[in-house]
């Protein structure tokens, strides 16, 4: 969780100071649903993600300098500069793959699901998306699908409480996630997704069960983003929450507390996570700048594969 | 490629072949849609079981974006989408997601699958289920477009798309699903991005896709009997689009007429025309002239239907605009 933070503190400030190009959507405050989640997936295991994507593919695996320096568009990021922030694949730890359009994720890892199914062995799909997706048509579309096919697939909800710009309540007159699928008959069940040890431990039920053939889940966690929509967002559209609320709710300080209070977390212990996580994010940075950016001759070549007719 | 053992079949018939003869040679080719697989009778159910084989809700983005998601994954997806305004439905997916995640991943994924729809049904079926809409998937990076115009091809080009690396729009014409044709019994590819010429000719060339290929061949035909040699192109994909072919065409000839049934502002022939202007401008010794549909939607009325699509009539009194239109040098 860490390590989520101070990588996206930091692209946050690499964003100001013009070093990451276009337009990024940071997850502070929502590290604990990506580590709690992708902490228990293989890599055989498809991950879907969509604007907001750092974090899950960070914790699935994907190496950071290679996060970063595509972050920063240069040819040694993990899509050569050529995906960037909102689109964001890692094959080799099984991150299929990070989607621009709210929605566009959802049906894809059915079709994960369904080449996992039919490969035969226990791997699943879990596709990340905010409670703004669930209003577009292929939510249902998905929902009905996976269930009637009874397909390896977790869905998890990030809800935030906001759909872009606008509070849930402005889009829907349903407040639960987990509620708009009641009638398909799946698990679902909604957590406090910043609270770490909830999402792990729900989600692992959900896990197991999917493993199994049993069919589909649904992981409804409520989160709250600390920054805008995007990097810059100028937020005017929701109040701020005080300091203290945050300190309240923050993930990370949430799992550092009750680990002190179960005695598995050291004092010292969350001062040097984090000073880890800082110094690991510097080195990646460093290591980003050294990258060449991608060279005019990529720019056409991977339209197609294999080559261009 | 070729079997050389050929058959008279329909068109439809020879795309269904395909996909069978490319599901019995490669287990990753799943098949599925709205009309697929509907009953424990369907010859694809019979064959590969209803795992491989399976009808799906009215879902179009799920259907296409699980396709995607399964082609990345490593199958090789075929989606009956039924008719060609159906993929407008999930448009995000036919032209946003799998086309883009080749380039997007820099080069890890492939999206291997093929969307098949029929298209251009003007036999009535007026302003939605009409269109000839491929020309606005011509330009879609990372998607390929196939327009058959035989039988062969139908079969040739299926088989072609379903090996593919890439997302491929099978686009059948439904005016030509029950017209038969010589097609090769085993296995038969035609390759993408090459044109083929279906009559040769010195003074005029012409390029036609799908239906409007016979009513090119017709205009020959007739325009031969006045002594005038037309030569007949179908570039067969759209997508990518072989120009070279067009190009060396008009060298020899030095006229161009075409023939497309779809809106002009969204046409085959109006990207060919681009090409050639910049690119054959020398060798033009007329104004080039498309015979398109005029930029409106498909009418009703049979009369009317007729009216605004091109036909053997319209083509000829092209050439002989053309012809007339001639330069002396």
């Amino acid at each position: 969780m860490w390590r989520i933070r101070a990588m996206e503190e930091r692209v946050g400030q690499l964003k100001r100071a013009g070093e990451v190009h276009g337009l990024i959507h940071l997850s502070v405050g929502q590290e604990g649903v990506a580590a709690a989640v992708c902490g228990q997936l293989r890599d055989d295991d498809a991950v879907y993600s969509g604007h907001r994507a750092h974090g899950h593919t960070l914790a699935k695996g994907a190496p950071l300098p290679a996060l970063l320096a595509e972050l920063m568009g240069r040819v040694g990021g993990l899509c050569k500069g050529l995906g960037g922030s909102m689109h964001l694949v890692d094959v080799e730890h099984g991150m299929l793959g990070a989607t621009g359009v709210v929605g566009g994720n959802i049906p894809m890892a059915l079709g994960s699901a369904l080449a996992a199914r039919m490969r035969g062995g226990d791997a699943v799909a879990v596709v990340f998306f905010g409670d703004g997706a669930v209003q577009a048509g292929q939510f249902n579309e998905s929902i009905n699908i996976a269930t009637l096919w009874k397909l390896p697939v977790v869905f998890v909800c990030e809800n935030n409480g906001f759909a872009e710009f606008s509070p849930r309540s402005a889009h829907t007159n349903v407040e639960r996630v987990s509620d708009v699928v009641a009638p398909y008959d799946l698990p679902r069940e909604t957590v406090d997704g910043n609270e770490f040890a909830a999402v792990r431990s729900v989600f692992g039920r959900m896990l197991a069960g999917v493993r199994a053939g049993e069919g589909p889940a649904l992981l409804e966690c409520l989160t709250h983003r600390l920054r805008g929509h995007y990097e810059g967002d100028p937020d005017r559209y929701r109040e701020a929450v005080s300091k203290a609320e945050w300190q309240e709710k923050d993930p990370i300080l949430r799992l550092q507390r009750q680990g002190a209070a179960d005695g598995w977390l050291a004092d010292g212990d969350p001062a040097e996570f984090e000073a880890a996580a800082r110094t690991e994010v510097d080195e990646a940075v460093e290591a980003a700048r050294r990258s060449p950016f991608p060279d005019e001759a990529l720019a056409a070549s991977l339209v197609r594969a294999g080559g261009k007719s | 490629m070729t079997n050389e053992t050929t058959r008279e079949i329909p068109y439809i018939a020879a795309i269904n072949e395909a996909i069978h003869q490319e599901m019995a040679r490669d287990e990753d080719v799943v098949f599925f849609g709205q009309s697929v697989g509907n009953n424990p009778e369907d010859p694809f159910v019979k064959a590969f079981g209803d795992g491989r084989v399976r009808v799906t809700p009215i879902s179009e983005t799920a259907e296409i974006g699980m396709a995607a998601g399964a082609a990345l994954a490593g199958k090789r997806p075929v989606v009956d989408c039924t008719m060609a305004e159906f993929l407008l439905v999930a448009m995000d997916q036919v032209v946003n997601e799998a086309n883009r995640f080749h380039y997007m991943s820099g080069g890890q994924v492939k999206a291997p699958l093929v969307l098949k729809a029929g298209y251009g049904f003007t036999a009535g079926w007026a302003g939605q289920h009409t269109g000839s809409i491929y020309g606005m998937f011509m330009g879609i990076p990372g998607l390929k477009v196939a327009l058959p115009s035989t039988p062969a091809d139908a079969k040739g080009l299926m088989a072609t798309a379903i090996r593919d690396d890439n997302p491929v729009l099978f686009l059948h014409h439904y005016l030509l699903t029950l017209e038969k044709g010589p097609v090769p019994e085993g296995e038969h590819l035609v390759p993408f991005g090459q044109a083929v010429v279906r009559r040769e000719g010195a003074d005029v060339t012409l390029v036609a896709t799908g239906w409007t290929v016979g009513h090119a061949l017709g205009a020959a035909e007739q325009l031969a009997a006045e002594g005038v040699s037309a030569e007949v192109i179908d570039p067969r994909t759209i997508a990518p689009l072989d120009t070279a072919t067009v190009l060396t065409s008009v060298a020899k000839t030095g006229r161009l007429v075409l023939v497309d049934q779809a809106t002009r502002h969204s046409s085959v022939s109006a990207v060919i025309a681009a090409e050639v202007a910049e690119h054959g401008f020398s060798s033009l010794r007329a104004p080039i002239v498309q015979v398109t549909a005029l930029d409106a939607s498909i009418p009703y009325s049979k009369p009317m239907e007729d009216f605004i699509l091109p036909d053997t009539g319209k083509i000829v009194a092209a050439v002989r605009q053309v012809l007339g239109a001639g330069v002396v040098a």
